[in-house]
């Protein structure tokens, strides 16, 4: 378990003057991630708000290698990289020993990226793909992704008179990509930055593919106080609307189980997108919510041998 | 050292590819292209090639990886057609942009809808502004030679810029022709060894692909691959200068038959040339002056060569076997009319054949010439824009 | 938006590379903020949550050590005030200005 005081005096890989929106939580969850980096490493990225934010010419955040390529190929471009290095390893031309992570948004991972992602992932590709879960395509100006929340308001499923927010469920994708037989797997929250370095390094030293995915709440997207980030994460943690996994070698482990699971409105009642939910009429979608997120968190410790 | 084979134009491209021996291969199977594929799974079975194989979900994914394994510093390839093409379109830009110099044979198929799996130029036509070099093949032997020299093309200082290499589906690429083939070390000393200007996996110099360019350095970056390309018309020559020598065979930006003291020329690209250069010998028995003009390069596109070539001629008819759908004429009519604006010309005719396909024998070349032999006598010409071989 | 000095296209690396690692560090967010985070050094208990959760690597530490804030990179978000032991409560967070 590495302590705080040793991880500050690692250098950082993403440096200050990025153009994320001030008390953006993906940066706080990216800074973790590349704290657990020991070599020289090759980040990709997905269209989306760090890609934009981080390199717009002739400036750069990164401090390693980084590619963008387009919105959904994340995946398969590193995995491109990832061939390149094991061919030109093989033929000694490469001697460093390098890590390749690759961060995507949820839109660029639950929706348009699934495709590259579940082939980069099947086909076993010595790389960590990171999805910084924030619910939405924040970048383009909030729209309902397949990640998004039910109930939530956002510009593409508006909380109107007929309609009460987005209809439909999030997709489980960490499930998903757990179903890939892939060495690793695992959820994480920035509010629990011990877990999320302790997590990715796993992950990078699994020797083959892994995946986590990573809540990363957004201000203007969840409509809560800009400083509440982090408590925002704790709280999806600490309801269990975000539990804390992993699946090694397809076993599941419970990694973190909150002392008193705490009622889904807590979470759900600092947030804008949610308010419109609180009307009585709207009432029984946050019970449904709150019954969807206890059969969920059953089911995962069934699966995790806790139940 | 060079030996006789007789070999479909997939299988010279694939053995092209094993003597090549990229570093990374990523690829996707789509007929009439998946031969290439196969056989090359073959060779990385066999250990016969030291490349990193990817066998990728998708023509997106096979554009991406190979984009991804290019920024690495690896020489990389992937092999298309058709919609597979078309499903790398976004990448296919992109890879152009970032320039690297990848080399992607092309099978040439006709596009959906309706889906066809056959010949036509309508996928390569498409891609014609992504900003690759295009080189066009009319034999299984020029598929095999463009290929070798593709990879020098586009690895060119001055270029770096990715190059298509296109040879007609099912009629080149599962059409069985003697090839002359170099022996594995002769196409290794060719093609030389790669060095990437930039590389991902150099730690000492960290470096950022695909950053966001807005208004104030987008267009700088864009001229500057527009120069690039203007840069290619040069290396192309110089390389196939360099391969005459190793191999005595000829290549330029288009090859002129029978053209030099004709009055009357088809136009036309890949397999086609071949068909008409049979009619033109048949047509020069019985007196009449016609001769052919085969581009080899469409991309970059030699506007004032072709011009200097064509201004001596009465009519030309320009083939396509692609439909530009502009209601005017196919692409390949289109430019080189362009070209021929400032020159006193010939009168340029527009024929669109062949799509998805559809046979072009002989006796369909030679109503073209037939046709233009007639206007040239009669200066009368109803149509500039004409389908060939097409129901009515 | 002007771009006359900018540099021309020759004079740009080919294929929109970008070959300083990090050189956004030039570019000061801070003119962002519009409330900054005040530390205090008597009170900090140096437990390095305000820098593990900074969203702008913006919280400098020495030996171990908070000493101080990088004004020039900090947005003002106010993480680090929110994310300081609520019985520490060694950054408060002052409107910009005062």
């Amino acid at each position: 378990m590495a302590t705080l005081k040793e991880l500050v005096k690692k250098p950082g890989i993403l440096s200050p003057g990025h153009r994320l929106c001030a008390g953006c939580t993906a940066p706080t969850l990216v800074r973790q991630v590349l704290m657990a980096v020991d070599t020289p490493v090759v980040i990709g990225n997905a269209t989306g708000c760090l890609e934009v934010s981080t390199t717009i010419f002739p400036q750069t955040a990164w401090r390693c290698s980084w590619i963008h390529n387009a919105f959904e190929n994340a995946a398969a471009t590193a995995s491109g990289v990832e061939a390149a290095y094991k061919s030109l390893k093989r033929q000694g031309k490469i001697k460093d020993e390098f890590r390749f992570i690759t961060f995507g948004g949820d839109g660029g991972t639950y929706d348009i990226g699934l495709q590259s992602l579940s082939g980069a992932m099947e086909r076993g590709h010595h790389m960590l793909y990171v999805c910084y879960d924030n619910g939405a395509y924040m970048n383009t100006g909030i729209q309902r992704s397949s990640a998004t929340p039910r109930g939530a308001d956002t510009t593409t499923s508006p909380a109107g008179e007929k309609v009460p927010g987005k209809p439909a469920n999030r997709k489980d994708l960490t499930a998903i990509m757990a179903a890939h037989n892939i060495p690793y797997v695992a959820q994480v929250s920035p509010s629990h930055w011990n877990d999320v370095v302790t997590k990715v390094k796993k992950a990078l030293d699994c020797g083959g593919a892994a995946f986590i995915n990573a809540i990363a709440p957004c201000h203007r997207g969840w409509r809560y106080p800009i400083e509440d980030g982090i408590e925002m994460a704790r709280l999806a943690v600490d309801t269990c609307y975000w539990p804390l996994f992993e699946v090694v070698n397809g076993e599941w482990k419970l990694t973190y189980k909150p002392r008193e699971k705490k009622p889904l409105v807590e979470f759900l009642k600092p947030q804008g997108r949610f308010k419109h939910l609180f009307a009585p009429e709207n009432e029984h979608i946050i019970k449904e919510m709150q019954e969807q997120v206890d059969r969920n968190w059953e089911a995962l410790l069934k699966r995790c041998g806790e139940a | 050292m060079a030996e006789k084979k007789a070999l479909t134009g997939n299988e010279a491209v694939a053995l092209a590819m094993k003597q090549i021996e990229p570093d990374v291969v990523a690829a996707y199977p789509i007929t009439p292209q998946t031969d290439i594929v196969q056989y090359f799974s073959n060779y990385v079975a066999d250990g016969k090639v030291k490349t990193e194989f990817v066998t990728v979900e998708s023509e997106h994914s096979a554009m991406s990886a190979t984009v991804g394994a290019a920024a690495g510093g690896a020489r990389a390839m992937t092999a298309t057609s058709s919609q597979g093409l078309a499903l790398m379109w976004e990448v296919v830009y992109i890879a152009a942009s970032s320039r690297l110099p990848i080399v992607m044979p092309v099978v040439n198929r006709a596009l959906s809808g309706p889906i066809n799996i056959h010949c036509d130029h309508g996928d390569t036509m498409g891609a014609r502004d992504s900003g690759w070099i295009q080189l066009y093949s009319e034999s299984v032997q020029e598929a095999y030679d463009n290929l070798i020299q593709a990879v020098r093309i586009a690895e060119h200082p001055d270029l770096q810029l990715p190059v298509m290499v296109c040879q007609d589906g099912f009629i080149t690429s599962h059409g069985l022709e003697n090839a002359e083939i170099l022996d594995d070390e002769t196409v290794k000393r060719f093609v030389g060894e790669y060095k990437p200007r930039f590389s991902l996996l150099n730690p000492a110099k960290p470096v950022t692909f695909g950053a966001l360019d807005l208004q104030d350095y987008y267009f700088e970056h864009k001229r500057s691959q527009s120069e690039a390309m203007k840069n290619a018309g040069k290396v192309i020559l110089q390389v196939a200068e360099e391969f005459k020598k190793l191999t005595g065979r000829e290549y330029g930006y288009f090859e002129k038959y029978m053209l030099d003291d004709a009055e009357v020329a088809v136009v036309a690209l890949n397999s086609t040339a071949g068909t008409a250069k049979m009619v033109v010998d048949e047509l020069r028995q019985a007196g009449s002056k016609v001769g052919l003009l085969k581009p080899r390069v469409f991309r970059p596109f030699p506007a004032k060569e072709l011009a200097e070539t064509l201004r001596g001629l009465k009519v030309v008819a320009v083939m396509d076997r692609a439909d530009s759908f502009n209601a005017y004429g196919g692409p390949l009519f289109n430019e080189i009319r362009s070209a021929m604006y400032d020159t006193p010309g010939p009168k340029i005719l527009s024929y669109i054949y062949g799509l998805g396909g559809r046979d072009i024998g002989p006796a369909d070349v030679t109503k073209v010439y037939d046709d233009l032999l007639e206007i040239k006598k009669t200066g009368r010409c109803d149509s500039i824009l004409n389908y060939l071989g097409v129901r009515e | 938006m002007s771009t006359e000095n900018l540099p021309g296209w020759k004079d740009l690396p080919a294929g929109g590379l970008i070959l300083e690692p990090g050189n956004a560090e030039n570019l000061e967010t801070g003119e962002w903020r519009s409330s900054r985070p005040i530390h205090d050094k008597q009170k900090c208990i140096n437990c390095l949550f305000c820098w593990v959760f900074c969203p702008d690597s913006s919280i400098i530490v020495e030996d171990g050590k908070v000493v101080g804030i990088d004004y020039k990179h900090c947005k003002g978000c106010g993480i680090c005030a929110r994310e300081c032991p609520p019985k520490v409560k060694a950054i408060t967070m002052v409107p910009e200005g005062e």
